[in-house]
């Protein structure tokens, strides 16, 4: 197998992206499915791809596009979530048709060529320049730092949010800042993925852990590793098959998903710890 | 400001409280002062404002109108959630996803993490008091155990030990014995009194079953329509009559209903 595609830097600076949004991308999905809230996510990364668009029509820069518009659309669901008014199957009807309608709208009015958009619609993780991979990082590294810090209370909210509160935790400052990572994560990882397919990223990852352990902290290590694996293995197939890479890597992550879900112990007979108590880690 | 004779003599003190969800009125001007110590019964049909009652004690529901000095402290928008700390709240059993990656010692661990604050990490001295909670309310065996996998009378343990690892002072329960069978109703509602005498905590017991309120009790209250509608104590206050106005039914009626709830 000839391996010289990996001294070529746009190879090197793929296999940085995927390992960096793999990271992002999959621990922010622990937290779209243990909260119950896949419908967020989908509303969050359809109106990122609206708002990339509409910044490459009026020309301003697209990821401040994707931000805006990905936490104006959390701003409008959040809320909803949270006092549990919500259906989630109407909302998600009508935001996510509202900005798939708005993206091929601002698409529709650009003059010229449409190759920008279409990439933003499949993404192209091997284009991604220094600037993007610093952006990456810097998101990963936000990421997984304020989960670090803020575990305890994160898992509270995450359990149950009326009972975080009811302890005096800020549970409502929590369920935003998750909400705001994931707007900067969808952002950052936007141009790799591509609009369409970015939520999957976000998503399989998270849900092939939960298939596999009683643990948190494990599942947030699970879903890393899975979310890396998605990326590293979908380029490779992406690079052999010339195929497109944000495809590769979906389609990737559901084939994790499903052997996650066929070998889950959470399906067979459960067998109990018996650990004894006084030993101090859960 | 806060009145020093309320401070020392109750734990508890609410004065014509208004609270209003949206439209509707939940409290219509409710006062109560509970004592340090006291074990009340708050008793009401469905739509009384008896949830809406806990959650201005615990800071979670917004005043409208009134006052609420709960430890000497007079509750405002801001301030609930520093009191919350000192404050154990059970409520209903609530399902959980039995794939939910959380063991029952981390659950119960959640109580502490309000008073460890944020930026601190539970120690060694933490797990021994959630351990010796899960003791007390006889759910050690199950410590390990994912949360979910177990049954509502055991969640509603693991929800007491969490309080209590909360070390209250206030100790408020929601129907916290709704959706339960009978022998986990009854266990449940010794174990609340059992720990209410062990703690020197002050109670409120929400229930709309009257089957589901520890005879124990010091004071009941009954509660209709957003308003106290009449207190005192228990044996003189759960009469048939009482409880027929109570829920807009005939005398002969609510006799006939309480002999057919006894015999089940």
């Amino acid at each position: 197998m000839d391996l010289s595609i990996f001294t070529y830097p746009f190879m090197q600076n793929a296999i940085l992206s995927a390992f960096l949004g793999g990271i992002a991308c999959s621990v922010i999905g622990v937290f779209v499915v243990l909260l119950h809230m896949p419908f967020i996510g989908v509303c969050m990364s359809h109106a990122a791809f609206a708002g990339a668009l509409l910044g490459l029509w009026l020309g301003f820069n697209p990821m401040i596009g994707a931000f805006v518009f990905s936490l104006g659309a959390a701003a409008i669901v959040g809320p909803l979530a949270d006092r549990g008014e919500l259906n989630p199957e109407t909302s998600v009807g009508v935001i996510f048709s509202l900005m798939l309608g708005l993206a091929f709208l601002f698409m529709g009015l650009m003059s010229g060529p449409k190759s920008a958009a279409l990439e933003l619609l499949w993404g192209s993780i091997l284009t991604n320049t220094r600037g993007d991979i610093v952006v990456l990082a810097i998101v990963a590294v936000l990421v997984v730092g304020i989960i670090f810090v803020f575990y305890k209370e994160i898992q509270a909210t995450v359990f149950q949010r009326d009972m975080a509160r009811a302890v005096g935790i800020p549970a409502t400052v929590m369920l935003y800042s998750i909400l705001f990572l994931m707007g900067a994560t969808i952002t950052a990882s936007f141009s790799s993925i591509g609009g369409l397919l970015i939520f999957s990223l976000i998503l399989n990852p998270a849900a092939a852990a939960y298939q596999l352990t009683y643990s948190m902290k494990k599942m947030f290590i699970l879903s890393a590793v899975f979310g890396v694996l998605s990326g590293w293995i979908g380029l490779l197939i992406s690079y052999f098959f010339n195929i497109p890479s944000g495809a590769t890597i979906v389609v990737t992550s559901s084939v994790i998903f499903l052997l996650a879900v066929v070998f889950s112990p959470k399906r067979k007979v459960k067998r109990w710890q018996t650990k004894p108590l006084g030993d101090n880690t859960p | 400001m806060l009145d020093t004779n309320n401070t020392n003599s109750y734990s508890i003190d609410i004065n014509n409280a208004v609270v209003s969800f949206r439209e509707d009125i939940a409290l219509r001007g409710v006062s109560l002062k509970v004592k340090h110590g006291e074990f009340i019964g708050v008793v009401g049909p469905n739509g009384a404002g008896k949830t809406t009652l806990l959650t201005i004690v615990n800071g979670m529901g917004k005043l409208l109108h009134g006052q609420v000095i709960v430890l000497g402290q007079n509750l405002t928008s801001g301030n609930g959630h520093s009191l919350r700390k000192k404050v154990g709240y059970v409520a209903q059993v609530e399902s959980i996803d039995p794939r939910m990656p959380m063991i029952v010692r981390e659950v119960a661990m959640i109580g502490r993490y309000g008073r460890l604050g944020l930026f601190k990490r539970p120690g060694k001295t933490d797990w021994e008091i959630v351990d010796k909670a899960l003791e007390l309310v006889g759910m050690t065996h199950l410590a390990r155990r994912p949360i979910g996998h177990l049954s509502g009378g055991e969640q509603q343990r693991v929800a007491i030990a969490r309080c209590l690892v909360q070390e209250p002072e206030i100790f408020l329960l929601d129907e916290p014995t709704a959706a339960l069978d009978w022998k986990a109703k009854t266990d449940i509602m010794e174990l609340v009194k059992r720990i209410h005498d062990l703690r020197g905590l002050t109670t409120l017991f929400v229930t709309h079953d009257l089957s589901a309120l520890p005879i124990a009790c010091d004071r009941v209250v009954l509660m209709k329509d957003g308003l106290i509608w009449s207190e005192g104590p228990p044996k003189g206050l759960l009469t048939d009559e009482k409880l027929g106005q109570l829920y807009d039914l005939p005398v002969a009626e609510v006799e006939k209903r309480r002999r057919e709830a006894a015999l089940v």
